[in-house]
């Protein structure tokens, strides 16, 4: 039986896991956009964080990712169950292509459109979303792509803790020493990530300002 | 009624002093006034001060001692947003939003104070008449524009909600000769018509004696004098006259060149 045929005949385990996989990214994704981009604009207009929050989001992506799962296993509510803990753990992860991206793309506005714009009477939040936010939205876009593939790949690991994904046929498949098994959870996950990073490439493409 | 609002001043500096964040002195002991309706020109070398000068009056700075007065009111003390929507500003770098059309550019203020939509566009039609753009070009983004169509934006989008005061920091300074003559002479024209109070930098001593109603002359962070053009050329202050005899020097060498 070769690994389409085991693919086919398992479609529904695989289209659960693949599920599972997609929500463990897609969810911390989204915290990690909610969290990243406003701390990314926070320091691009206040200099002084810039080092240590950058600093910060530069350490939490330097631990292995079985070692920050095992460090975060104790924490109340979030311990209690798998999925939790797996979508911070990748959360925290997604969040220095997220800064980072939001940094460079905010400070990479040319100074003299946005002070034009302050000389003309825009307050502080109408240069963020009407001139720097649409201005940067491309470099910031290619950091969501950066984090959506890290998280891909990492969330393969969030198995090793339960939360499930696609992880699940990778660590069954090691165990029971079967390259099948493991092929059923790589191929979809590099399928995942193939596909993130080519619609987001072509979306951050389509919003590069002109 | 405030002394200098019935007097038709303006703008008053009151030895206004401007110490950089890195502790350089860059203005001391400034002291001006500018009328209403008149073509105020702020002349000197780079770095002598004169865009840090402009910043004051919109408050994209602040004096570090003596005060800005705008229409007889401290700008210290009003409402910097109100303050900026009602002066005009014209930057070198023309600062077009780049991902902006011509028409959002030109509208941009109208359009933060709250106008109705088909008021900004008649509006933005009037001052693409009013600048010489031509309509066919209300759609285009800035890069899609030569350098002179894009310094006529940056004046109409100053224009847009017919402010009393613009500030034009070197406006025309990056055009080619023919283009700058060109803008230079519509200037003119435009404020026959529109009596506005004109705050305008440059370097250019040939530009200063076109432009201004008086010249204002500027060296390393102090105002040497204001005069009238007429003035500026029979002037004996050596600052000026040193200015004048290189503006001359350039004409007199290009005269004599055939004759060598
Ligand atoms: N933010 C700043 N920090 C340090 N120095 C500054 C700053 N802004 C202006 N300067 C200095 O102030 C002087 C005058 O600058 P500016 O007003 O831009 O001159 P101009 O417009 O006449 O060329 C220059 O020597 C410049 O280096
Ligand atoms: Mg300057």
């Amino acid at each position: 039986m070769n690994i389409f045929q085991f693919m086919v005949q398992n479609h529904d385990q695989v289209l659960e896991l693949t599920l599972e996989h997609l929500w463990l990214v897609g969810i911390s994704t989204l915290l990690a956009v909610l969290i990243g981009i406003p701390l990314g604009v926070l320091i691009a207009h206040w200099p002084v964080l810039n080092k240590p929050v950058l600093a910060s989001a530069n350490i939490i992506q330097t631990i292995p990712s079985l070692a920050l799962f095992g460090f975060l296993l104790p924490l109340p509510w979030l311990g209690e169950r798998a999925d939790r803990l797996a979508i911070l753990a990748l959360t925290l992860y997604a969040l220095l292509p997220l800064i980072r991206n939001t940094y460079t793309g905010i400070r990479g506005v040319d100074p003299a459109v946005v002070e034009a714009g302050r000389g003309m009477g825009l307050t502080d939040r109408q240069l963020l979303f009407q001139v720097e936010l649409p201005l940067a939205v491309s470099v910031i876009l290619s950091g969501v792509r950066v984090a959506v593939v890290i998280s891909v790949g990492l969330a393969t690991i969030a198995a090793a803790i339960g939360a499930g994904g696609l992880g699940e046929f990778i660590f069954r498949g090691l165990a029971m020493v079967n390259n099948q098994l493991i092929l059923a959870g790589a191929i979809p996950a590099a399928a995942l990530a193939l596909f993130a990073d080519t619609s987001l490439g072509w979306l951050e493409k389509r919003l590069r300002p002109r | 009624m405030d002394r200098s609002s019935t007097n038709g001043v303006a703008i008053e500096f009151r030895d206004v002093s401007y110490v950089s964040p890195t502790g350089q002195e860059v203005l001391s002991g400034l002291n001006l006034e500018v009328l209403r309706g008149e073509t105020f020109v702020l002349l000197g070398r780079s770095g002598s001060g004169k865009t840090t000068t402009l910043k004051l009056v919109n408050r994209l700075l602040s004096p570090s001692a003596g005060e800005v007065r705008v229409d007889g009111a401290a700008t210290a003390g009003v409402d910097v947003i109100a303050l900026r929507r009602s002066i005009g500003y014209v930057i070198q770098d023309v600062g077009l939003f780049p991902h902006f059309t011509v028409e959002r550019n030109i509208g941009l203020v109208p359009r933060i104070e709250g106008w109705a939509e088909d008021r900004i566009r008649e509006r933005v039609q009037e001052l693409s008449q009013l600048v010489g753009l031509e309509p066919r070009l209300a759609s285009r983004y800035p890069r899609q524009l030569s350098g002179g169509q894009r310094q006529r934006v940056g004046v109409a989008r100053a224009l847009a909600a017919d402010p009393a005061l613009l500030l034009m920091d070197e406006p025309f300074g990056s055009l080619d000769p023919l283009t700058r003559d060109e803008l230079q002479r519509e200037f003119l024209l435009l404020q026959q018509r529109l009596h506005k109070t004109v705050v305008f930098v440059t370097h250019d001593v040939g530009e200063a004696l076109r432009l201004g109603s008086r010249v204002a002359l500027m060296e390393a962070g102090r105002l040497v004098t204001v005069l009238a053009p007429q003035e500026f050329l029979r002037s004996g202050d050596p600052w000026v006259a040193a200015y004048v005899k290189a503006f001359k020097a350039g004409l007199d060498s290009a005269a004599n060149r055939g004759t060598e």
